[in-house]
């Protein structure tokens, strides 16, 4: 069953540098019980996209497009109903979240926060649910009383989620919630997470640049690129064999160990990210690619299926069966 | 010792803490890093990595143990030190932050230059570092301040304003860390290519060990202020033997130790370092009872790297298992 | 980056002459600096001038030509003093002693208040410790009881009134440098110098110095009203010198010859006006600059 859904999403920041389109036209679903992984490197949108769904973008933002949760539309429904889904339906875990706790308050009454605010609990019963919740995040619940400093970086990403968890959440956006860990807590993270959406059947957008965690915990993964999806499919086969020349090089860049291909040869990518307020004509990806042809320089690239229906590519050369990488 | 060898031994570093605590950030270090081969130094935050780098290059005075340059123990004073870093150069994890906004490309370039009185075809130095770092044409960047590159092109800069002095060794603390996945392929090209051509000897230290599969000769995994693991890439990270190496190795995506061991629990603090074995009260291979043969001396003993000179760890069950 | 370059001094030039430019446009963009720069410019060429706009006999007790304490008129413009000079030209002649005392003052006190901070910073250990309690002793002293002590005994001249508003006014300059060369300190590319190989020297007037100096010069612009305020309270309360002509000294014999009860406006306005004009000048300027170099009020940048 899908649960969320975007329709041609389109997100424009108007800045001191003029109009930014930072999402310029996504269609993507997950449905419940599944993980969609979105990767790409930093400025390309992926928050934006995130921000968009609980309508957390600043003013300046202008967004058009459908976001349905459970089929309705969350662009459009009152201020009221919005609450209630921001609560029950759907939760972030921010990127850096482990800086946006409150620093003098105690970390049980964060989590407790939101459920006193929205439910009806008693005070009692929220700190009670409270620890229950940090228990379930793998804290002990004694750590309720701990001060955010007292905290390692991981113990504080876990009280993020526990507050994401607070009010029974049927969909989980994680924003780069494990990219500032270690190798060893990023994995109790994933772990985690990946536990949840087994056990309690909720939707996830996990989103990451990382498109090598992305395949071990995704189902579908989506490569995100100057505002647009450029790859879609099944996360393993986007990572080991790629349909897009930058989800090639975003693969390349986390190495398979054992792999000998890898040995020795960084994988990367010539020249700058792209600009969202100065983008080329045609493909945005051509001043990077290498297997550009003629077209790339004056047609954008469509997202059309490749190699079946699952998997689907907006690269001219992949659309033709062509190789995407050298 | 090898002419230009850059050796730590029984390195160690303290800070006094308030209340009369001391944190052993760097716990008995021993490393060698040679020209022509890339070391890449592994371990979780606040493990001592970057300790035992400003301690190599002499901006952390050890508290016991040596560092040694060719064989010759590292001096503190201010002549012998300045005389060292033209040989041995520091590439700092944050360009953004380790280059002086006020300073343009062609300043931060030539800083080196100038600290060491070296006038000779200062442009044409600069000029040429630049381009072997990768900004072309390089006079292109002479004017450029830091806030108008991007975080691929400072960290070049950085690495240009290392190279220009020439030097046998460069330290690098997390290179590549702050910059984005699809430029990060790009810089460490880089430094594989200087030890190409150039034969220089580098030290990267990383939290990943994807990076150190792709460009280093050899491993050292470190743990709460020292090496429990060390050999060729290749060996330790396709065969790990410490219990620590490989829950580490174990938790990559595509793993070679089949099933992941998601250690629990944290890294502990460097000012509460536990008895025996540092690793034990984290250690699978101990809760599980597979290093019951040797449980005694987990308890009791401090592990040394041991092992043949190619690989060797500090651990009572490998040591056992070798000896058997 | 810009078009190809010559020779990189060249190079640099040109930069330092855009960043110039920038911060010009950035002062500009203010209006009250603006106002206050026109003000100070106005009030530095009639000090300046005022050797040609009005004969330096008119100061002479002996050679006066007017009668005590005439009102304002056609031939003293601002009336006369007790003994018949015009206040005018009092004033005007003033204003030189008033500038010089609160330039060279302010420029003796940045100059140690600067040395002492970034050493501090710089160095810490026990003489960065000792350098903060020590101006941390100074700033909590009462200045003008001080400086009044101070000139009791060390006689009253020029120098003496130069030295002693100095020597109340550095710490604040020490504050402001040390904290703000820890804050350049911590910076990752200081490190990166070390690295390098800088010594002392080439940190401080390559790194700590540049980063300093803008905020200094903020800073002395906003102290500069206040040796000026210190100045003229001292030479009020008649611990001037005696043998030259301040605002302060004005003011002081003006009320020591019954100027108020003789209700003689124009003695005391004059001399006051001008203190407050020169300060207010150099506040605005000062709070200008520190809006254009402060890096937490405009963002960091080059
Ligand atoms: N100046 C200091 N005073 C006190 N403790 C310190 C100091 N510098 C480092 N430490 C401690 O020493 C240990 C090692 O720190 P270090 O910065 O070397 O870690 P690291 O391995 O580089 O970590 P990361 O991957 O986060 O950079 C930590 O426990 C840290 O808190
Ligand atoms: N509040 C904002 N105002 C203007 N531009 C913004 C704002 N937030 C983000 N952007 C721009 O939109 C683009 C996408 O940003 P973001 O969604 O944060 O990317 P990502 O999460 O993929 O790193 C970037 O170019 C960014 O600079
Ligand atoms: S469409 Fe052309 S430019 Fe774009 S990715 Fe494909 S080959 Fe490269
Ligand atoms: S020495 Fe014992 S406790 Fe330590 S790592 Fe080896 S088996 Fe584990
Ligand atoms: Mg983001
Ligand atoms: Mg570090």
């Amino acid at each position: 069953m899908t649960l969320l859904e975007f329709e041609d999403l389109r997100v424009t920041y108007t800045g001191s540098r003029g109009r930014i389109p930072a999402v310029r036209g996504v269609d993507l679903a997950v449905d419940a019980g599944e993980i969609l992984g979105i990767a790409g490197e930093s400025g390309c949108g992926k928050s934006t996209l995130a921000m968009a769904v609980l309508r957390l973008l600043p003013r300046s933002a202008e967004v058009t497009g459908r976001i349905l949760l459970d089929g309705e539309d969350l662009l459009t429904m009152g201020w009221g109903r919005l609450r209630a889904v921001r609560w029950t339906g759907a939760s972030i875990v921010f990127q850096g979240a482990m800086h946006s706790l409150n620093a003098v308050h105690r970390v049980g009454r964060q989590v407790a926060e939101p459920i006193l605010v929205h439910g009806e609990a008693s005070p009692a019963k929220a700190a009670a649910r409270a620890e229950e919740l940090l228990e379930r995040v793998g804290l002990p619940p004694s750590r309720a009383r701990s001060y955010p400093h007292e905290l390692s970086g991981g113990q504080r990403q876990r009280v993020m989620i526990a507050m994401a968890l607070a009010c029974d959440p049927d969909l989980i956006i994680a924003d780069e919630a494990t990219t500032a860990l270690d190798v060893m807590v990023q994995a109790q993270v994933l772990e985690l997470l990946t536990g949840l959406v087994a056990e309690r059947g909720v939707g996830m957008v996990m989103i990451s640049h990382d498109l090598s965690v992305l395949s071990a915990v995704c189902g579908t993964a989506a490569v995100m690129y100057a505002g647009r999806i450029v790859e879609r499919g099944p996360a393993h086969e986007v990572f080991a064999q790629a349909r897009h020349p930058y989800s090639a090089a975003l693969g390349a860049a986390f190495p398979v160990i054992g792999d000998p291909a890898s040995r020795g040869r960084p994988g990367g990518l010539a020249g700058d990210p792209p600009d969202p307020a100065r983008l080329p004509e045609g493909c945005s990806f051509r001043p990077r690619c290498a297997v550009a042809v003629e077209r790339c320089g004056s047609e954008s690239p469509e997202l059309v299926a490749v190699q079946g229906a699952e998997r689907s590519s907006a690269c001219f050369v992949a659309q033709e069966g062509g190789p995407v990488v050298l | 010792m090898a002419e230009g060898v850059l050796s730590a031994r029984g390195l160690r570093v303290e800070f006094g803490l308030p209340g009369g605590r001391v944190a052993r950030a760097v716990d008995g270090v021993d490393l060698d890093v040679a020209p022509g081969e890339i070391v890449a130094l592994a371990g979780e935050s606040g493990c001592g990595k970057t300790t035992l780098a400003r301690a190599l290059l002499g901006l952390e005075r050890p508290t016991g143990g040596s560092v040694s340059f060719g064989g010759e123990p590292l001096r503190f004073s201010s002549r012998a030190l300045k005389a060292y870093r033209r040989r041995v150069q520091l590439v700092l994890q944050d360009p953004t932050g380790a280059l002086n906004p006020r300073h343009t490309v062609y300043d931060a370039v030539a800083e080196g230059l100038r600290i060491h009185g070296i006038a000779d075809d200062e442009p044409g130095r600069v000029a040429e570092a630049l381009s072997r770092a990768g900004l072309r044409p390089p006079e292109q960047f002479f004017l450029a301040y830091p806030h108008e590159l991007s975080g691929g092109q400072r960290q070049r800069v950085v690495i240009a304003g290392a190279l220009v002095l020439e030097p046998d060794l460069l330290v690098a603390d997390e290179p590549v860390a702050s910059l984005d996945a699809s430029v990060r392929g790009e810089i460490l090209s880089l430094l594989l290519r200087f030890k190409e051509d150039a034969g220089l000897g580098a030290l990267v230290i990383t939290h990943d060990l994807g990076l150190a599969w792709s460009i280093a000769d050899r491993i050292a995994i470190m743990y709460l202020g020292r090496v429990v693991e060390q050999g060729p890439v290749e060996e330790v990270l396709t065969a790990p033997r410490h219990p620590y190496t490989r829950a580490l190795v174990s938790v990559l995506p595509d793993s070679p130790v089949a099933e992941p061991i998601v250690l629990a629990g944290e890294l502990p603090d460097a000012s509460r370092i536990p008895g025996g074995c540092r690793f034990r009260p984290r250690c699978p291979a101990y809760a599980s009872g597979e290093a019951a043969a040797v449980r005694e001396r987990c308890e009791g003993e401090d592990p040394v790297l041991a092992g043949p000179e190619s690989l060797r760890v500090a651990c009572h069950l490998v040591h056992a298992r070798m000896v058997a | 980056m810009t078009a190809v370059p010559t020779s990189p001094r060249a190079l640099r030039r040109a930069r330092t002459r855009q960043s110039l430019a920038r911060s010009w446009a950035a002062y500009r963009s203010q209006r009250a600096g603006m106002v206050g720069l026109v003000l100070l410019s106005a009030i530095v060429v009639l000090a300046v001038a005022a050797p040609l706009l009005v004969d330096q006999s008119q100061l002479s007790v002996t050679q006066a030509t007017g009668g005590r304490m005439e009102p304002p008129s056609a031939e003293f413009p601002l009336g006369t003093d007790e003994v018949g000079r015009s206040i005018l030209a009092l004033t005007l002649w003033g204003s030189r002693l008033s500038l010089i005392i609160g330039l060279t003052a302010t420029l003796a006190a940045i100059l140690v208040g600067t040395a002492v901070g970034v050493t501090a910073g710089h160095v810490g250990g026990w003489y960065g410790w000792v350098a903060l309690r020590v101006s941390d002793w100074f700033m909590v002293l009462p200045s003008l009881v001080v400086a009044i002590a101070l000139l009791a005994v060390l006689g009253r001249s020029m120098g003496t009134t130069i030295l002693v508003i100095a020597l109340v006014s550095w710490s604040g300059t020490t504050r402001l440098v040390r904290a703000q060369t820890l804050t350049v300190q911590a910076r990752p590319y200081l490190e990166r110098a070390r690295a390098l190989g800088a010594g002392h020297w080439h940190q401080m007037t390559r790194h700590v110095l540049p980063n300093v100096l803008p905020l200094v010069l903020a800073s002395a612009t906003l102290l500069v009203p206040s040796a000026i305020l210190m100045e003229s309270s001292l030479a009020w309360l008649g611990l001037g010198d005696p043998n030259v002509v301040s605002w302060g000294s004005i003011l002081n014999r003006a009320s020591d010859n019954g100027a108020v009860s003789a209700h003689a406006w124009w003695y005391l306005l004059p001399p006051g006006l001008a203190i407050l004009l020169v300060v207010l000048a150099f506040m605005m300027c000062g709070r200008a600059l520190e809006a254009v170099f402060n890096p937490r009020l405009r963002g960091e940048g080059a």
